[in-house]
């Protein structure tokens, strides 16, 4: 039988505030451990949350740009469970009435658009982070727990089941992360828990409205991770499905290693986490205008540039593509166009060996990029030559005309100069030229690249095929 | 306090002296009453002797600089063993101040000790201390009232001139009735909860005790206010101690619910109240009968958030990051033995109670409707607001009983039939002496103002107080 696949998403997005949630502590990733805390992230008897609101602007940036519905009304609610990295034994959180609901986000899979929607997106807070000595705390001789993490302010996005596939899923979360980095909110790292992905799936016979049993994925440490445990999810249930089994309703971990998801819990054993609302904190409550000034503020988001990128500049999907997905090289295109330099020189030298040299030692900037592409363009260095002036711009400090000058990089389109290499050229390869007179044309290429190193690469291409032609054809 | 503050500016009388006349007093007395927890004589001199040095430089913080000060054993004093009765945090010293505290110690006030409490306050007789009963000065047979007992008792036995207290529905009110002192119980959010351990968030407050209305209302005038530490007191006022003005009755609005007159009161309260009432009503206020039917369910609603978020608020004591610890094999048996071990019988009760109500099969039965009771309440007492100024009733049915004489939970749990009420609706309530029974046991008397009404409240209760004729003398 065929089956569909239904994937429901819920993320947590660890913000980028320079204080806590609810405390005025450091965020600060790598500091020693149990150094950013207070009587207020550690849990300390009598201690009180404040609500930081720098923490609710950025979550309700992050819901504007998820096209979401901001509620001017939300209230914290008290999650109930018991684990030595909740120092209070409950995480604030928001329940019955979060920040934002009714939100979407669209993306593509290849050359189709897809549009995903958001059910919520609510704000909590962090645990701290636990280090066993054995494998998990109930068989390890000692823990060590660190709670510079707790009290970090997240926000958790649940979407709607929508997604149809494990590449969809992927490429979803891929969005997701590109527009919160595009509204600065988080570094959105999966490597260090700042972009947390957690999926449910399940699958039913195709065409059917009846949803099937739904398992719950944990321990997506990475994109390749979700896509994968996905896909081994989709196998396995389809396996079961197959043999007439049933899926339970249950919670498994990914395993990276042996690449196979493993059962954790059964419905049965899931917690009961007593929410109630949470007596320390008033509600909150938003000025509609302030949410309103927010969205003014949101920069252009990922969509909209990836549109204006092809349609105003001419860019292939392709490479709107890269330009989006580096918002770094987005930026400095799009300046870089505006001042007027050619689209196309433009996007193919930023995604050409400029990307190599500006991801490992930074951006030049614009105006350098600008002369570089000019000279190009004036004919003082060929296109060649370019990569080596390129190379120089990011070891020196001089302009790329200062190094053309210095290094002696002109063009060579001095014809008499380059006729005596032609003739050169011609006279050392007699038996080359003889073939090529007699019909191998494709040998034209050989004796051009003899006459460019002899000229060390610096020869106008033009003026050499000319040159080369009429001596060839002088006989 | 006023002639303390007097002496302490005119130099008769320096901060040292009465430090050690309250340690005095502790050491004659409370081997019998057992207020005190904890006594901090070393840091109380030490205080002492700065407010000395302070006043002879004429740089005194306040005119109370100088008057040491009881706190009740839930609020955390940095470095000052802060235990709340319980065996859990027996060795537990925090590493801050609560706001309260420190607006205490900012004013010159020297901290004398920590008084006792029932076990996280979840008690109305101090019975339920993990260290000890705490006695009536009055009659060391009876109860001190709760939870805050030892305050109580410590301002009744002329240990401390006042303290600090906390009332989740009644604990600093009722208690101040058996032992004959003044207590109130401030409106919702007026002082910051930023460093009282928590027993329900909700309806937690701190509050003052003293000997006289004059007294509670200047030390609640150090501690009322907003603490940006404590986002539930945003936008509290501050509190000045009013110019007094007896005139305040002439024509003041007086309801007088008839709920709180009913079966179960005390034949000899009611006729004590009932005379202040005339006294009032003889100075020129008008007394209105009105009901407050709502009254009737304030314990069970009470009960049921007190213990669900009490069963969250507990969760913590784990024995992993403070307080005691039993050692076990494995991390599951350390949380379960410690749990067990460090928690009384009252507080094991409590968190079962609450963590059932808020299970996901019975929230709605329980948890959800005492929501919804509480806004009847809440409504109920704001039109009653809209009839009259303030509401006067007896702060308990009867006066302080024997030790050992409520073994049924749900007995003592009606201790607080007519303090619940003031805390699930957030208002201010003041308890004071309005004379004594048959037995020489005091009786207190209510008065319950509108949200920041403190002022009000005060002035009431001055002029109920200064008709009460003086009773029979603490004898210990
Ligand atoms: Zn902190």
């Amino acid at each position: 039988m065929k089956y569909d696949v239904v994937i429901g998403l819920e993320i947590h997005v660890a913000l980028l505030t320079e204080s806590k949630f609810l405390c005025s502590c450091s965020t600060a990733f790598g500091a020693p451990p149990n150094t950013q805390c207070c009587p207020v992230c550690l849990g300390l008897p009598g201690s009180l949350p404040v609500v930081n609101e720098k923490a609710v602007e950025y979550a309700v940036k992050a819901g504007l740009a998820l096209n979401c519905q901001v509620h001017t009304f939300s209230r914290f609610d008290r999650k109930n469970y018991f684990y030595p990295d909740l120092p209070k034994a409950y995480q604030i959180t928001q329940d019955t009435y979060p920040l934002c609901t009714d939100g979407f986000l669209e993306y593509y899979i290849d050359d189709e658009l897809r549009c995903t929607a958001i059910t919520r997106l609510h704000l909590e807070e962090e645990a701290g982070k636990l280090i066993h000595s054995g494998s998990s705390i109930v068989d390890s001789e000692y823990s060590l727990v660190d709670y510079n993490r707790a009290g970090i302010p997240l926000i958790e996005i649940v979407t709607a089941p929508d997604i149809t596939s494990p590449r969809q899923a992927r490429l979803f979360l891929e969005q997701l992360r590109l527009v919160m980095r595009y509204i600065g909110v988080s570094d959105v790292k999966m490597e260090e828990g700042s972009l947390r992905c957690d999926a449910n799936i399940s699958l039913k016979p195709q065409g059917s409205p009846v949803l099937g049993t739904k398992v719950e994925i944990k321990n997506l440490n990475s994109f390749r991770a979700l896509e994968r445990a996905l896909e081994y999810e989709v196998k396995r249930q389809s396996a079961v499905l197959e043999r007439g089994g049933k899926i339970k309703q249950e919670s498994r971990t990914w395993d990276e290693r042996a690449g196979r998801t493993l059962s954790m819990r059964s419905k049965g054993d899931a917690p009961d986490y007593r929410y109630f609302p949470e007596p320390d904190l008033p509600p909150l409550q938003l000025d509609p205008a302030w949410v309103n000034c927010l969205k003014d503020t949101l920069p252009e988001l990922p969509l909209a540039r990836l549109r204006r990128l092809e349609e105003s500049y001419g860019l292939s999907r392709y490479e709107a593509t890269f330009l989006v997905n580096y918002p770094d090289f987005g930026d400095l295109f799009l300046e870089l166009a505006k001042a007027g330099e050619d689209n196309t020189a433009l996007v193919n030298l930023l995604m050409g060996d400029y990307a190599r040299l500006a991801r490992e030692q930074g951006h030049l900037a614009p105006g350098r990029i600008a002369e570089l592409l000019r000279i190009v363009a004036e004919g003082l260095i060929t296109h060649n030559q370019s990569k080596a002036v390129l190379e120089e711009l990011f070891r020196s400090p001089l302009s790329p005309r200062e190094i053309v000058r210095d290094k002696g990089w002109e063009v060579l389109r001095d014809a008499e100069q380059l006729r005596a290499m032609v003739q050169e050229a011609l006279a050392a390869n007699p038996d080359i030229v003889s073939r090529y007179r007699a019909g191998e044309e494709r040998l034209w290429g050989y004796l051009v690249g003899q006459v460019m190193r002899a000229a060390a690469g610096k020869a106008d291409p033009k003026v050499v095929n000319e040159l080369l032609k009429e001596e060839l054809a002088r006989g | 306090m006023r002639e303390l503050a007097e002496l302490l500016q005119t130099g008769q009388v320096s901060s040292t002296e009465l430090v050690i006349a309250c340690l005095e007093q502790i050491k004659q007395t409370d081997g019998v009453i057992n207020a005190f927890l904890t006594v901090d004589e070393q840091g109380a001199l030490e205080q002492a002797a700065q407010s000395d040095a302070r006043r002879a430089r004429g740089e005194a913080l306040s005119p109370w600089d100088g008057i040491p000060v009881a706190i009740k054993d839930n609020i955390s004093t940095r470095g000052l063993r802060t235990t709340c009765a319980s065996r859990i945090l027996r060795n537990y010293h925090p590493v801050y101040d609560a706001t309260v505290v420190e607006r205490l110690k900012q004013a010159g006030l020297p901290i004398l000790g920590k008084t006792n409490l029932d076990e996280f306050a979840m008690g109305s007789s101090t019975e339920y201390s993990a260290f000890g009963v705490t006695k009536n000065p009055h009659d060391p047979a009876r109860v001190a009232g709760g939870s805050s007992g030892g305050s109580a008792a410590a301002v009744a036995a002329g240990q401390v001139p006042w303290a600090l207290g906390t009332d989740t529905g009644g604990s600093i009110r009722q208690p101040s009735s058996f032992c004959g002192v003044v207590g109130l119980k401030p409106t919702y959010g007026r002082v910051s909860r930023y460093g009282v351990v928590a027993l329900a968030p909700s309806l937690d407050q701190v509050g003052p005790l003293a000997k006289t209305v004059e007294e509670a209302a200047a030390l609640f005038s150090l501690i009322a206010g907003e603490d940006p530490r404590d986002a539930t007191s945003a936008g509290a006022p501050a509190f000045q101690v009013p110019r007094w003005n007896a005139a305040v009755v002439q024509g003041l609005r007086v309801g007088v619910p008839e709920e709180f007159f009913s079966s179960g009161l005390n034949a000899e309260v009611e006729a004590a109240v009932r005379r202040s009432l005339r006294t009032l009503e003889e100075q020129g206020a008008v007394l209105k009968p009105i009901s407050l039917a709502t009254n009737d369910y304030a314990i069970d609603t009470y009960l049921t958030l007190v213990t669900a978020e009490a069963s969250s608020c507990l969760a913590r004591f784990d024995g992993v990051r403070y307080g005691e610890r039993v050692a076990a094999p494995d991390a599951n048996t350390m949380f379960a033995k410690t749990r067990g071990a460090g928690f009384g019988a009252e507080v094991k009760r409590r968190i079962m109670l609450g963590t059932y109500v808020l299970s996901a099969s019975h929230y709605e039965a329980y948890y959800e409707q005492a929501q919804r009771v509480r806004t009847l309440i809440k409504l109920e007492i704001a039109r009653a607001f809209e009839q009259v100024d303030v509401i006067i009733t007896p702060t308990t049915p009867s006066t302080a009983f024997r030790i050992g004489e409520k073994r049924n939970p749900l007995e003592m749990y009606l201790s607080d039939l007519y303090t619940a009420t003031a805390n699930l609706s957030g208002i201010c309530a003041l308890s004071l002496p309005c004379g004594y029974d048959s037995q020489g046991l005091p009786i207190g008397l209510q008065i319950m103002g509108d949200h920041y009404q403190e002022e009000l409240v005060f002035q009431v209760g001055r002029v109920v107080e200064a008709s009460v004729e003086r009773g029979p003398k603490v004898e210990v």
